[in-house]
């Protein structure tokens, strides 16, 4: 193993601004991650060329892959960066930001798209409110998982920047909001809701724009199989259609 | 549609768990909020917490009750909790879960589909409820579902991606808005509000490796602090026993694994040895973090009985059913593996004590009011609830717990409080004026220091002097150094001059206020002369540490007399340094008895 890592990283000063690629030798120490290695740079901002550089800008907060800051293509592929292990990834290593979003700058993107997408798809339980009304329904218990695994959507958007229908060239909302309108109808309360979702799906950007390239199970970090959820929603989407026409 | 200008305004600063609540609350109440975050408050650090949280649901069977839940986080706490206080977040909290659960909160159900219980720290009755091992991410994103529902009504306008620089006080001293820049176009505005409440977690980052978020940085505690809000307590910072060791952060193994059954051990003469059950009969793995924290660092560096002579232990699942184990550890067993590259059901995990939560932070009454009207303070960044020492998902419990207070408390301000005047413009042009003018300085900062090399120096320090072990002689020495760091402040130089998204600046203002706040934790634990909870002081002789005639370390016992008190420690503008005094509290409802988990409890 070499003592220096490399990274080539593509980086941009603005939103309007060219983008164009430096590179950074990192010293190696076992475990180290993507996320530990741009804070070295950040010690350090120098180039292979001995240039001195503003740090390279990205956003990460929890560093456990839990809150779904730090995602940019790393060689190639859309992941969470405080994950990727340098011994597992081939160097010299390539980042670049998720270009499905704006850029701001460097690494750093603007994903305010998939919060407005979870307005749409009205991804809350319509509570009362926070006062104390009685008890919850007793749920299945099965069924708690399956919203468990679901519920761990970090909205980091990693299948939204593999998947082929997300762009310029789609209104496509994109898998993860898409699948969140499933998590809220399976809740007790949340389903009573359940057909404004799926209305809210058919619309322009829902799920009829899904063109099940099977890209987002691919990359999802959470293993959530958006899928399996998204075919599940089609079904309901087109049962609900047919509710609405023959109004039962 | 016009904005209704009656309508209260409330500005909120951190939306974790407790912000979001208080949010909620102040929504429901007819308010209007501000709300500013570091980040998409659906990233907030309130996620990271793993194993549970606490409330009496007293469905195992087990005849748990609110009492005793309220008697352990006081025991836990050393006795130095608010009593009323606490009393009043136990019994709300097995209403949080029910309104948690209407919300949509995937809990773990047993196969009845009632909300299961787990075993945690401190607590010999199951307490703890627990949505598989990300119970922290589940409550934020429930919240954060919920807010953006008043956001689509209106109630709501998020500033996300906006650092709380500093509020802004009218000429009667009251708060009535803040200072925020845009961490993206760098644009610093001024913010009129009726009340604001902070919300803004805890000063992790203040030691570097540490647990928290990279956002933790106790930055907006420490600008209040200088305009006059007053600190308690800050020397209380609980090490939380299993967190894997690592360069960038200390990540956290769950307690939850020690509540299902793990067990903490070294090699002692070739054999296994569970030390925690030997020193610990009664409570065993299960021993409050503060005790569980000091165990292994003995063990490790006073006996030299770590893994490889490291500073590790193994923290043991292996010997669990892998099934039981992946429905009630899925998440944080995958962070190990994903982390450390070996499976945690078939192999121990390699643990170390590391820096985790804060019980100090901002004083407030208990209506989460601090010392400056208008101002209020909810959630980590409180000093309430948890005294000398947390118990393990009380943390989740006080940050909602405290937001439901705080935020109603806010609107009461709002419409009843003794507010003073009005900011004017030209007022809040020359609160903006100053933070820019600071701002455009830090740009031109050109000296041969890196912000993030002091950072890093800051936190070896910490760790150094005022972590698990302390002494006076150590403390000193820190307050001299953190000191030389203040100098070194100035000296730095930035490497980036430009107008977008400038981390790189915004990262030198928070490192000011994190030394100055570091001072508050040094001084704090300087001037208590006890140990209590997490601060645990050894005793000088003839200015060394002293041993006993086993050679074990004295440490100091814990001095109710002069120090059943709470710190309070207040900014001196002149020298920068803290000022140490001592405020009376209750603790009327439980007499104070000795703290030992050798034993079972006794009331």
């Amino acid at each position: 193993m070499a003592d220096k890592v490399r990274f080539i990283i593509e980086r941009q000063d603005g939103p309007n601004d060219k983008p164009y690629t430096q590179e950074f030798d990192v010293d190696y120490r076992p475990g180290l991650n993507v996320v530990a290695a741009l804070m070295e740079i950040q010690k350090n901002p120098v180039t292979v060329d001995g240039k001195r550089v503003p740090p390279v800008t990205w956003e990460c907060n929890c560093l456990e892959k839990v809150c779904g800051a730090c995602m940019m293509v790393i060689n190639g592929r859309a992941r969470q960066a405080c994950c990727a292990l340098v011994d597992e990834i081939q160097q010299p290593i390539h980042l670049a930001p998720a270009r499905t979003f704006p850029v701001i700058r460097d690494l750093l993107i603007d994903r305010s798209v998939m919060f407005e997408s979870l307005k749409k798809i009205q991804g809350w339980v319509e509570l009362d409110g926070s006062w104390e009304v009685k008890d919850a329904p007793i749920q299945n218990p099965y069924t708690a998982q399956t919203a468990y695994e679901i519920s761990h959507c970090m909205t980091c958007g990693c299948c939204l920047e593999a998947c082929p229908n997300v762009g310029p060239q789609s209104d496509f909302i994109g898998p993860a909001p898409t699948v969140q309108a499933y998590l809220f109808n399976l809740h007790p309360l949340g389903k009573f809701d359940a057909p404004k979702r799926l209305n809210a799906l058919m619309e322009k950007g829902g799920i009829t724009s899904c063109g099940n390239s099977q890209n987002c199970v691919e990359v999802c970090p959470k293993s959530i199989k958006l899928t399996t959820y998204l075919a599940q929603l089609n079904r309901d989407v087109n049962l609900q259609a047919l509710k609405n026409i023959f109004n039962f | 549609m016009a904005k209704d200008m009656s309508k209260k305004k409330i500005a909120i600063v951190g939306g974790g768990i407790s912000g979001l609540l208080a949010t909620i609350k102040v929504c429901e109440l007819g308010g209007e909020v501000d709300l500013f975050s570091y980040c998409p408050v659906k990233r907030s650090h309130s996620l990271c917490a793993q194993g549970g949280i606490n409330a009496c649901m007293d469905t195992k069977g087990e005849h748990d009750s609110i009492y005793e839940h309220f008697d352990d986080t006081v025991y836990g706490g050393d006795f130095l909790a608010d009593q009323i206080a606490v009393k009043g977040m136990v019994e709300a909290a097995p209403k949080l879960i029910k309104m948690f659960d209407r919300m949509g909160v995937p809990f773990t159900r047993t196969s009845e589909g009632v909300l299961d219980l787990r075993n945690f720290g401190g607590q010999k009755h199951k307490r703890t409820c627990f949505a598989g091992s990300t119970t922290g991410q589940q409550i934020l994103y429930a919240l954060d579902e919920q807010v953006r529902r008043w956001e689509v009504k209106g109630s709501v306008t998020k500033y996300e991606f906006w650092e709380f620089v500093r509020i802004i006080k009218n000429k009667e001293g009251v708060c009535r808005g803040l200072v925020a820049q845009n961490m993206n176009t760098m644009e610093i505005r001024a913010f009129k509000a009726d009340t604001v409440i902070l919300a803004t977690g805890g000063p992790g980052q203040v030691f570097g490796r540490c647990t928290a978020s990279t956002i933790c940085n106790g930055s907006a505690v420490s600008a209040v602090y200088q305009q006059g809000a007053e600190i308690a307590n800050p020397e209380f910072i609980q090490i939380h026993p299993t967190a894997i060791p690592g360069s960038d952060k200390n990540r956290l193994m769950s307690e939850a694994c020690r509540g299902e059954g793990g067990r903490v051990w070294v090699y002692k003469d070739g054999k296994p040895w569970y030390f925690l059950e030997e020193m610990y009969p009664a409570y065993g793995n299960l021993v409050p973090r503060d005790v569980a924290s000091r165990a292994i660092y003995k063990v490790c560096v006073h006996m030299g009985l770590g893994i490889n002579k490291e500073n590790r232990v193994y923290l043991d699942l292996s010997h669990i059913d892998s099934g039981y184990l992946e429905r009630k550890l899925g998440g944080i067993l995958e962070m190990y593996s994903e982390f450390v590259g070996q499976d945690p059901r078939k192999v121990p995990m390699e643990i170390f004590p590391s820096v985790h939560y804060s019980m100090g932070g901002i004083w407030v009454d208990r209506k989460h009011n601090t010392n400056i009207p208008g101002l209020m303070a909810s959630g980590e960044c409180d000093y309430q609830y948890h005294g000398a020492n947390r118990l393990g998902a009380n943390s989740l419990l006080s940050a909602a717990y405290s937001g439901t207070v705080s935020g109603p408390e806010a609107m009461n301000w709002a419409k009843t409080g003794n507010k003073g005047s009005e900011l004017t413009d030209a007022e809040l042009e020359a609160a903006r004026r100053e933070v820019q003018n600071e701002y455009d300085k830090i740009l031109t900062m050109n000296g041969s220091e890196n912000a993030h090399k002091l950072h890093h120096e800051m936190g070896d320090l910490m760790y150094k002097y005022v972590a698990i072990e302390r002494d006076n002689n150590g403390l000193d020495a820190c307050l001299v150094e953190l000191k030389k760091l203040l100098q070194r402040w100035d000296n730095i130089g930035i490497t980036d001059h430009s107008p977008v998204a400038n981390q790189e600046a915004m990262f030198v203002r928070q490192l000011r206020n994190m030394i100055l706040y570091a001072m508050t934790i040094t001084k704090g634990a300087r001037m208590r002369d006890e140990s209590r909870g997490a601060h645990a002081k050894i005793v000088l002789e003839n200015g060394k540490q002293k041993h006993d005639a086993d050679g074990e370390l004295v440490f100091m016992g814990r001095d109710d007399k002069n120090f059943m008190r709470t710190t309070i420690v207040t900014y001196d503008p002149k020298t920068e340094e803290p000022i140490i005094s001592y405020r009376e509290f209750d603790h009327s409802l439980i007499k104070p008895r000795a703290r030992n988990y050798a034993v079972a409890k006794k009331e």
